[in-house]
């Protein structure tokens, strides 16, 4: 528990009754929770070690609410923190002492479906994996499909810019998005994209995706369905070594072949997710890859042949093709219920997630294993090999003094790791509370800066989810100045034509 | 006007303080290929990213390669191709539009101005290939966002935002970008005779459908004057086009299963092979239809299902359309209307309004570029919003004043 969170501010605290009178002008008494007991379900999200009771939560219905509150949140100067599903593994949703917690839940509709522009405009709290069940008997899905897919909400998707399985091929949230409606700080509705493509000037809807709550409050999202392949296989891959697997990958990528799905586990991962459910993995395996074709059925013959070929050459000591549907699935199972498998073996565990060039994977998880032998505590790797996404899983004892703070302080050994071998501290889980002050390993003072100023531009005062993402939080006044030197300056010595 | 070749970052960034210094805009360019598009300046002085120049690594097998900014696309292209690689999402070449010749673009004005081809629809735009980048500010401050790797949710989505920004926020220096195999073959078939509402039907039926088409084009028979992309026999018909690209194999059955799916509709196909598919989709993607024409040209971006309602609404309300084809399944409009001062601009942006969208003027004298929005206008919270970002990078308007509109 190595990170602290902005002092909460006497003034806020003192008006808090007048606060919650105001509230409950706009919204149903019921939508507006103050007592203790009822806000105890909202005092985390899904990183659990980090707790701490709103303000008030309030649960708006309709955008004129949202719009409302946030104006009153302006208006009297209270902070606002943006929640969704409540599934984010960084501390986003984490609630503020002094701040308004906004939770989204009752936006669950969808509200349009549409097959020939082949998209769906959905609330914000509708889930991810709702969207593919709303449309899957027309023959399209949702791609992105990040492993909490059964709960997490779409707006919390925008939010973090979730990823999933299928990132490599068919991309992040990001790129599966045509259009967003939100609500900034002072209350005023904007609406960006629509069913067409790219934005007419400045990419807002880009910007706003994977800014974890502090630019503004998404209402409603126009997500981009794709038809479901013709035919999808899968193929189970097990090696002697992580540096084979992780030499396969690279091969199977050059020689042209761009798998629906490509993961690795490691031994630890494997024999945890076996355990948990049985699903044909073999236990003795150090390194396990879970490869997803997809296309005309031709094709994907042709490229499990390619890709069988390539692991042969790379030593796989087991190949296994899927060999109907229902073992495919049982394939992904092990590798989507890792995370819970790797829980069971626990009894607790933290779970990182930076993102490496793939080229890097041996050599990084061989300073993981360093690193838990220093440590003396347990990791599990599970990872999105395509895309070089990590997810090391520290398993530690919250029960047992001091392992908390040594599984943090390996996560952030790891996470340094990834940015000096030139990856990055968070490939989908968002940076939060969790990865906050460790953004210096990344970015310098002038980036930070910069980033901050868009920041500004959105929400001046600070007043969304202020405490996330940046280490230092400095006022939009001081961040504007500029000091530019008037008067004839030379231009440099710098070649003209 | 005096123009700058700085040949470093750091010179780059010397530059513009002096600009600051002396209140004096800057025209930001990287070849200059692009110069036509957006508004008109008066800056007297330029920067040219053209001396920044050089792949700063290429790795195939992670699909990441990194450039100065200054880099010749040509050159990255052919590197790219070496190892069967391509920018997937189609770069339009805006050489033929302008009456220039292909092949002059840098990688950085590439970015700067997000122009994605025909295959947008399937694979992403340029803003969904751009990983991460070096720039320097309005403040005359070098800075740096993303990285070399796809996923990454670190801080914001600084590399959305640069892309299409038009150098208002800050030229880039280097740029990293994610590039895909290439496809071994190609073909395009042709479906002949439908008009544009049923043109229109077919593609977004057909892009619903698990064949992969990488590209979905109608061209009505168009006028004389402007040149068809299409063989000479079948210029003069109406075209619908779907193009497959993959593995021979790949290629091969979703043609039997297309062409026998719509010989059964009675429909009447032909087919162009390799080398005629490749020139047919580089034509249509680089309007070059419109290429040596004194129209001038728009582009308009909305939901594919209603292109040809929009195409109608725009002829009931007699904007003198000249020649137009459609790209994206119907996406995408590319308009060519009889020349006026104001390039028909307000009814165009009611039209495109009402159908919900937006439209670009991408060829218009100076004079028209000037005295016209030539991209599309906002609602005025989000025009509100779009310039505090403008100033969260360049509070003086240093970079390109006035290039995107005259109030940024």
């Amino acid at each position: 528990m190595s990170i602290s969170m902005p002092e909460p501010e006497t003034e806020i605290l003192r008006n808090r009754n007048r606060l919650i009178r105001r509230l409950r002008r706009i919204l149903p008494d019921g939508n507006v929770i103050g007592e203790e007991t009822q806000m105890r379900v909202y005092e985390c999200d899904g990183l659990l070690m980090y707790r701490q009771l709103p303000l008030v939560v309030v649960l708006p219905e309709t955008v004129g609410q949202v719009s409302m509150v946030m104006a009153l949140a302006d208006e009297m100067n209270v902070k606002v923190v943006p929640r969704g599903a409540g599934t984010s593994l960084s501390g986003g949703a984490l609630p503020l002492a002094d701040g308004i917690l906004l939770v989204m839940s009752k936006f669950s509709r969808i509200l349009e479906i549409d097959y020939p522009n082949r998209c769906v405009k959905v609330q914000p709290g509708v889930t991810n994996l709702a969207v593919t069940r709303a449309v899957e008997h027309e023959g399209f899905y949702y791609a992105p499909d990040p492993s909490s897919q059964i709960a997490c909400s779409i707006g919390g998707n925008v939010g973090e810019n979730a990823g999933g399985v299928h990132c490599l091929k068919y991309g992040l949230t990001t790129n599966n998005i045509l259009g967003l409606e939100i609500v900034l700080m002072d209350g005023q509705v904007l609406r960006l994209g629509g069913k067409h493509l790219d934005s007419e000037l400045y990419d807002v809807m880009g910007l706003m995706t994977g800014s974890e709550g502090l630019l503004g409050v998404i209402t409603e999202i126009t997500l981009r369905i794709l038809p479901k392949p013709q035919t999808i296989s899968a193929l189970l891959l097990g090696f002697a070594s992580i540096e084979a697997g992780a030499d396969c990958v690279a091969s199977i990528i050059s020689a042209g072949i761009i798998p629906g799905g490509l993961e690795m586990m490691d031994n630890l991962a494997v024999r945890a997710a076996e355990e948990f459910q049985a699903c044909g993995y073999p236990c003795d395996a150090e390194a396990l890859i879970v490869c997803e074709l997809d296309g005309a059925a031709s094709e994907v013959e042709r490229l499990i042949e390619g890709v069988s070929r390539i692991a042969r050459n790379h030593g796989a000591g087991f190949i296994k093709i899927a060999e109907n549907e229902e073992q495919r699935l049982q394939f992904w199972a092990g590798r989507k219920n890792a995370f819970p498998a790797v829980g069971a073996i626990g009894p607790d565990y933290l779970c990182m997630d930076g993102t490496i060039p793939r080229n890097q994977i041996g050599h990084v998880l061989k300073q993981i294993q360093n690193l838990a032998s220093k440590y003396a505590l347990r990791c599990a790797n599970v990872f999105h090999a395509g895309d070089g996404n990590l997810h090391p899983l520290i398993l530690y004892d919250a029960n047992k003094p001091g392992d908390l703070d040594k599984a943090e302080a390996f996560g952030a050994d790891i996470l340094r790791l990834c940015v000096e071998v030139g990856g990055v501290l968070t490939g989908e889980h968002g940076v939060g509370v969790e990865k906050r002050d460790l953004m210096s390993t990344m970015f310098s003072g002038t980036d930070l800066k910069q980033q901050q100023r868009v920041k500004c531009a959105f929400d001046p005062a600070h007043r969304l989810n202020p405490g996330k993402v940046f280490p230092t939080l400095h006022r939009c006044a001081e961040l504007g100045k500029m000091h530019v030197q008037r008067g004839k300056l030379p231009f440099p010595d710098i070649p003209r034509f | 006007m005096k123009t700058f070749v700085p040949r470093d970052e750091e010179e780059i960034a010397q530059l513009v303080r002096a600009a600051l210094g002396n209140a004096a805009p800057l025209d930001i360019i990287g070849s200059g290929s692009r110069r036509g598009l957006g508004r008109p300046s008066d800056a007297q002085t330029c920067i040219s990213t053209s001396g920044l120049t050089g792949v700063i690594y290429y790795e195939p097998s992670e699909l990441v390669l990194a450039a100065h900014s200054g880099t010749p696309l040509s050159l990255i292209t052919r590197l790219l191709e070496q190892h069967d690689q391509e920018l997937a999402f189609e770069p339009i070449d805006h050489g033929p539009l302008f009456g220039n010749p292909r092949g002059a673009g840098t990688i950085g004005g590439l970015f700067a101005v997000n122009a994605s081809g025909p295959r947008r629809i399937k694979t992403g735009a340029a803003r969904d290939h751009l990983l991460g980048f070096r720039a320097v500010s309005g403040r005359g401050e070098i800075f740096q966002s993303g990285g070399r790797v796809m996923k990454n949710v670190t801080g914001y989505d600084m590399s959305k935002l640069m892309t299409g920004s038009y150098g208002t926020f800050g030229i880039f220096s280097e740029v990293t970008l994610k590039v895909m195999p290439k496809a071994q073959t190609g073909l395009t078939l042709l479906i002949i005779g439908l008009d544009e509402e049923e043109a229109v039907r077919q593609m977004t039926q057909m892009s619903g459908l698990g064949y992969e088409i990488s590209g979905f084009a109608h061209l009505p028979p168009l006028q004389s004057g402007f040149s068809s992309p299409a063989p000479q026999e079948l210029a003069g018909k109406p075209l619908t086009a779907l193009r497959l690209e993959g593995s021979e194999t790949s290629v091969t059955a979703r043609r039997e299963e297309l062409v026998s799916s719509l010989a059964a509709k009675g429909r009447r196909v032909e087919v162009l092979e390799a080398v005629n598919s490749r020139n047919f989709w580089e034509d249509l993607r680089d309007g070059t239809p419109f290429g040596g024409t004194k129209e001038q040209i728009w582009r308009i971006s909305s939901a594919p299902a209603n292109g040809a309602l929009l195409v109608a609404d725009l002829l009931a309300r007699n904007v003198p359309v000249r020649c137009r084809y459609y790209d994206w399944a119907g996406g995408l409009i590319w308009l060519a209307v009889a020349a006026a001062g104001d390039a028909h601009a307000p009814a165009i942006h009611a039209v495109v309004d009402s159908h919900g969208g937006h439209a670009t003027l991408i060829r218009a004298s100076r004079e028209v570029r000037a005295a016209v929005p030539v991209f599309h206008p906002q609602p005025p919270a989000l025009a509100a919003l779009t310039q505090r970002i403008r100033h969260s990078f360049d509070p003086e308007l240093i970079l390109n004043r006035g290039r995107i509109r005259d109030d940024l």
